[in-house]
Order: C-alpha cells, then sequence, then structure tokens
C-alpha cells in the first residue's frame, strides 16, 4: 500500500513540474517587459533596472525558473501587481471560499446522484429510468452560469429569499455565509450531481450484470440483501473514485458561478488576473488548481484500492 | 456486388458492418440528439432566410419589448428582435464547437498515434505533457489562453481548440495500445510496410469509433465553452450575436427584462444536450462490448 502510493506519487510530482514549466513558460512568451508592469506608472530608468535585479530579470531563464519555484516552495507565489498584495496571501484568503463552495455542491450532488442513480439502474427501462435519466443529461447541458441567473432571477429577484450575490465570511456570520453560498453551490451542485447520477446508475447496471449477482439471487437471497450487500457495495466503487475527481475539478472550476454570484474565491481570482493582466496571479492559481487535481487524482486512486481489495496485492 | 463482397468477408465482419449503422438508427438518443443538431446546422446555414429581423439592427422604439406577436422572443436592449439574434447566435456556437474540435483532434490524434506506436522516450514525453495539460482545469486553460490571444471568436476557436487536445491524444494512445500488437500490425511489420502507412491504414480505422464519440461529447464541451468565453467578454465581439454575450447583456436587466436572459440560454441547452445525446447514443451504437 505505502509503496502503492509512493508510486502514484512518483507520477505526479514530475507532472506539476511540468504544469510549472509551461505556467512559467506561458508567462515568458508574454510580449512586453515585465519589468516596466511591475514599475507600473513609474518611468524611472534606475527603478527599472532595480526592479529587474530584484525579481532576476536579467538572468537566464533557467536561473528565473529556479528562483520562481524556489520561491512557491516555500510558500512565496510574487506579488500581484494589481492588489499589490503576496499572492499566497490571497491564495489563502480566498481558498478556502472555493472549498466550502465544492465540498457543499459535492454534498448536494451525492444526496441527489446517488440515490438517483440507484433507483434508475434498478428500475431500468421505467419511467423512473427515463426521468433521471432526462435529468443527468438536462445537468451536463446547462451553463453553469444561465443557471445562476435563472435561480437568481427566481428566488432572489422574484420571491427575495435569498441574496443575489456576494458573500460573508463564515466565522464573521454562519447563516449570512450559508445565505449567500446555498444558490452558488446548488448551482454546481446540479451539474455535479448529474455526473454522480450518470456514473452510478452505469456502473450499477454493470455490477447487475454480474455472474455473482445472478449467483447471489440463485441461492435464493433477499433482493434487498443482493442489493445492498453485492451490488452496493461493488457498483459504488467508481462512484468513490469518480466523485473525488470530480471534487479536484469543482475546486479548480467554478470559474463562472463565482464570477455570477460575486464570490470571492479562486475562480474569481483567475478571471480578475486575466483581465487585469496579472499574470503572476494566473499562473499561480493555474498551478495550485492542478496541484490540488492531482492530489485529488492520487486520494481517488488511494481509496480506489482500499475500496476494491483485488487490486490491494 | 455486395453479394459477392458479403461471402468473402467473414461472418463476424459481415454481421458487424450493416448493423453499426442500424444500431446508431434504431437509439432514440442518436436520432433525437442528431435531430436537434441538424436542426441548429440549418438554422445556422438559413439564419438570413428564417431570421424576421436584422440581427444587429437597432430599433430605438421597441427597446426591452416583451415577447409578443412582432417579436416572438421579445427585444432587447437595443430593440434588437431577440429571436433573430438567438437565429444567427447558432452560427458563432456551431462554428467554434466544430473548428476547436478540429484543431483538437488535427493535433491530439496524430500525437495520440505516435505516442502510442512508437513508444520508447517519443512516447514518454507526449504523455507526460498531456498529463500536465490535463491537470489544468479545461476552462481556466481556455480563458488563459484566450487572453493572451486576444478576445476574438477565431481566437476562442484556438483557445477552446488547445485545451481539448489533450483528451484525444490519451484517448488515440490507448486505443493504439490495445491494436498495436495485434498480429495484422506485426503482419505488416513483416512484409516492410512503412510505418506511416501502418499507422494510417492499419491502426487509425481500429481507433475511430472512440475518436467519433468523443469529438461528438467534445462538441458539446466546445459549445458551453464558447458560451462561456462569450459570456466573461473573450469570445464573440459585439454587435455579432453570441449567446454567451447576450447571456452577459441580459444579466443587467434580469429584474427589468427577464425574457432576454431566458432564450439564449434555451438554445445553449437545447444544442448542448443534442451533442450530448449523439454521443450517448454513438458510444451505446459503436461498443463493441455491448450486446
Amino acid at each position: 500500500m505505502f509503496l502503492y502510493v509512493l508510486r502514484r506519487l512518483a507520477i505526479a510530482i514530475p507532472t506539476l513540474l511540468l504544469v510549472s514549466v509551461m505556467v512559467f513558460g506561458l508567462l515568458k512568451f508574454l510580449p512586453g517587459d515585465p519589468a516596466l508592469a511591475l514599475a507600473g506608472e513609474e518611468r524611472d530608468p534606475a527603478v527599472i533596472e532595480f526592479l529587474r535585479q530584484k525579481y532576476s530579470l536579467d538572468q537566464p531563464l533557467y536561473i528565473q525558473y529556479g528562483k520562481w519555484l524556489g520561491g512557491i516552495v516555500q510558500g512565496d507565489f510574487g506579488t500581484s501587481i494589481r492588489t499589490r498584495l503576496p499572492i499566497g496571501d490571497m491564495i489563502a484568503e480566498k481558498l478556502p471560499v472555493t472549498i466550502q463552495l465544492s465540498v457543499m455542491a459535492m454534498l448536494i450532488a451525492l444526496v441527489i446522484g446517488l440515490p438517483a442513480g440507484i433507483v434508475a439502474a434498478l428500475r431500468r427501462g421505467t419511467a423512473t429510468d427515463y426521468g433521471v435519466t432526462i435529468f443527468g443529461l438536462l445537468g451536463l447541458s446547462v451553463p453553469s452560469f444561465w443557471l445562476g441567473i435563472m435561480l437568481i432571477l427566481f428566488f432572489a429577484v422574484r420571491l427575495g429569499w435569498l441574496p443575489s450575490g456576494g458573500y460573508v465570511n463564515f466565522l464573521q456570520s454562519p447563516i449570512d455565509n450559508l445565505e449567500y453560498t446555498l444558490l452558488p453551490s446548488l448551482v454546481l451542485g446540479t451539474a455535479a450531481a448529474a455526473i454522480v447520477m450518470r456514473h452510478t446508475r452505469s456502473s450499477m447496471l454493470l455490477v447487475l450484470k454480474q455472474d455473482y449477482v445472478r449467483t447471489a439471487r440463485a441461492k435464493g437471497l433477499k433482493e434487498r440483501i443482493v442489493v445492498i450487500r453485492h451490488v452496493l457495495r461493488n457498483g459504488l466503487v467508481p462512484v468513490v473514485t469518480m466523485s473525488t475527481l470530480h471534487l479536484g475539478e469543482l475546486l479548480s472550476g467554478a470559474v463562472l458561478t463565482e464570477q455570477v454570484f460575486g464570490i470571492p474565491g479562486f475562480g474569481k481570482m483567475v478571471v480578475d488576473g486575466v483581465f487585469s493582466r496579472d499574470y503572476a496571479v494566473v499562473q499561480a492559481v493555474v498551478l495550485c488548481s492542478a496541484a490540488m487535481f492531482l492530489l485529488m487524482n492520487l486520494i481517488a486512486d488511494i481509496a480506489y484500492v482500499i475500496l476494491s481489495p483485488r487490486l490491494r496485492g | 456486388m455486395s453479394t459477392t463482397k458479403a461471402t468473402l468477408m467473414s461472418p463476424a465482419a459481415a454481421g458487424s458492418r450493416p448493423s453499426t449503422l442500424r444500431r446508431c438508427l434504431n437509439h432514440p438518443g442518436t436520432i433525437i440528439g442528431g435531430g436537434i443538431v441538424i436542426f441548429f446546422v440549418l438554422v445556422a446555414i438559413f439564419a438570413p432566410l428564417i431570421a424576421p429581423y436584422e440581427p444587429n439592427t437597432s430599433n430605438w422604439l421597441a427597446i426591452r419589448q416583451a415577447p409578443s406577436a412582432l417579436h416572438w422572443f421579445g427585444t432587447d436592449d437595443l430593440g434588437r428582435d431577440i429571436l433573430s439574434r438567438v437565429i444567427f447566435g447558432a452560427r458563432a456556437s456551431l462554428l467554434v464547437g466544430l473548428v476547436s474540435v478540429a484543431i483538437a483532434i488535427a493535433v491530439g490524434v496524430p500525437l495520440g498515434l505516435i505516442a502510442g506506436y512508437v513508444g520508447g522516450f517519443t512516447d514518454m514525453a507526449i504523455s507526460r505533457c498531456t498529463d500536465a495539460l490535463l491537470a489544468c482545469p479545461f476552462l481556466v486553460l481556455a480563458i488563459a489562453f484566450a487572453a493572451f490571444l486576444g478576445a476574438s471568436l477565431q481566437n476562442a476557436m484556438i483557445a477552446i481548440g488547445i485545451s481539448a487536445m489533450p483528451i484525444f491524444v490519451r484517448l488515440t494512445r490507448g486505443q493504439v495500445l490495445a491494436v498495436r500488437n495485434e498480429d495484422y500490425i506485426a503482419a505488416a511489420r513483416l512484409l516492410g510496410v512503412p510505418n506511416v502507412k501502418i499507422m494510417l491504414a492499419y491502426v487509425m480505422p481500429n481507433v475511430l469509433a472512440p475518436i467519433v464519440v468523443q469529438a461528438t461529447i467534445t462538441m458539446a464541451t466546445a459549445v458551453l465553452a464558447e458560451a462561456s468565453l462569450a459570456f466573461l467578454g473573450l469570445g464573440q465581439r459585439p454587435p455579432a450575436p453570441s449567446w454567451g454575450t447576450m447571456l452577459d447583456v441580459a444579466r443587467q436587466f434580469l429584474t427589468q427584462a427577464s425574457w432576454m436572459a431566458i432564450w439564449p440560454g434555451f438554445a445553449i441547452i437545447t444544442l448542448v444536450m443534442g451533442f450530448n445525446l449523439l454521443g450517448d447514443g454513438l458510444n451505446d451504437a459503436l461498443d463493441p462490448r455491448d450486446d
């Protein structure tokens, strides 16, 4: 098991390093002098020269990359051109917001998607199955920002039950925080629920066809026991893996939802960074997203091995 | 002619060929999804003939009018007919979908073929880069590329195409690995068939089916991504209509003119669902395991 984790890490770390090279390279291909960008309004050549030396912009690329990566390993992502704040602090502030949204969305997805997928598979070909399948397709096809706008229109504008956008820190006021995060997590949760549901259904259908299920039925086991002990236990393993992977995507991908609801999370940080040409921020966010994605991949792999003993060997 | 051909083929091959097409045609998903896609393609092609109004012409006497007999979907903040703009918006969505998927396939499939067929260091280099790209979130990648290239419809296509490319590399490589050690490949090699010809004539046909399925599903993703980029102001430049830009504008008039937000959204959902249904249907029909 320990060796297995090590082996997976041995794949994940070079991948992350490669991401860092690509992210670093993208910035270097940009037209314009980064020292000038850092200087902002300042046009004094001495200042620009000072900045160039301070940020090692006069050094060869591989040394710049080494210093940049060395800083990141120690938590120093550089400074945002727009906010003038250390990017590491910005991440520390925004990441918890996105994590909260992602976890809430995943909970909604599991609460809706799991039972729906299981029922659809057990009642294959019935009206229930078709209903669930259509919901799954709709959930996959709805643009998150449109669903967000519609929910705002209904719950905030028409009914006035929930705020239409903004954010309050959980520690300041837990109830306000939930009011502000409910609609966005519902938007993210709908798409996630569709994915969970589709995977649950197809995985269950695959297991229902297996010989051991037939054997269990032939033994005269009650259908409920067959389903719980044999079908669910095996059918849900891929669902756990997939849900973990999707959580990884949620953690980095709530760009539009955060934009629509004005939530100051990771996604909004990257969009703001893109529009204000604050590329150090974009670099940092892409790198962090990739790291989280790879981490969730690793967790999914480990969970898969733990849950399916055949692979443990 | 056809009878002699059929007798020459092995029974399995003879049986499977017509049944693939028939299975596609018998699948409700393929029919409905394909129908939706064809409908939108026709709408896009014949937009000037169908649209009741000029999509970009403002009418200051008809600003933000609710749906009526004159304007079925209502009018927007500049008095433009929303139905006409939704009809013309299909062009941007389908064009970006088609071109970006074509870019993704044109770059990704050859890379996957080479990685899987050549193996060794080449494979490792290509695969690791693919892994790295896949670790970056799709939309963030597309946004970063689009911003880097500058906002335009053309650059949105390139940005989405590059972001969607790695999935085709991985898929093709996996398929090639599955057939690489088959006897007929070894036989072709022994006969001295050049590598490029083996790849194109012997390996490629076997990896085509999953690529077609993936391309269909990626069209859905690309249409969504186009709408997302346009929504953020990184796609089609105004005043040319795009469903994403229409939604971005509509957001400012939610309380006064909710119809502005509803129709472009329905158009996106329907088209994306069409591609998803078609992809699901093709997947079922082309999957050899499921008999």
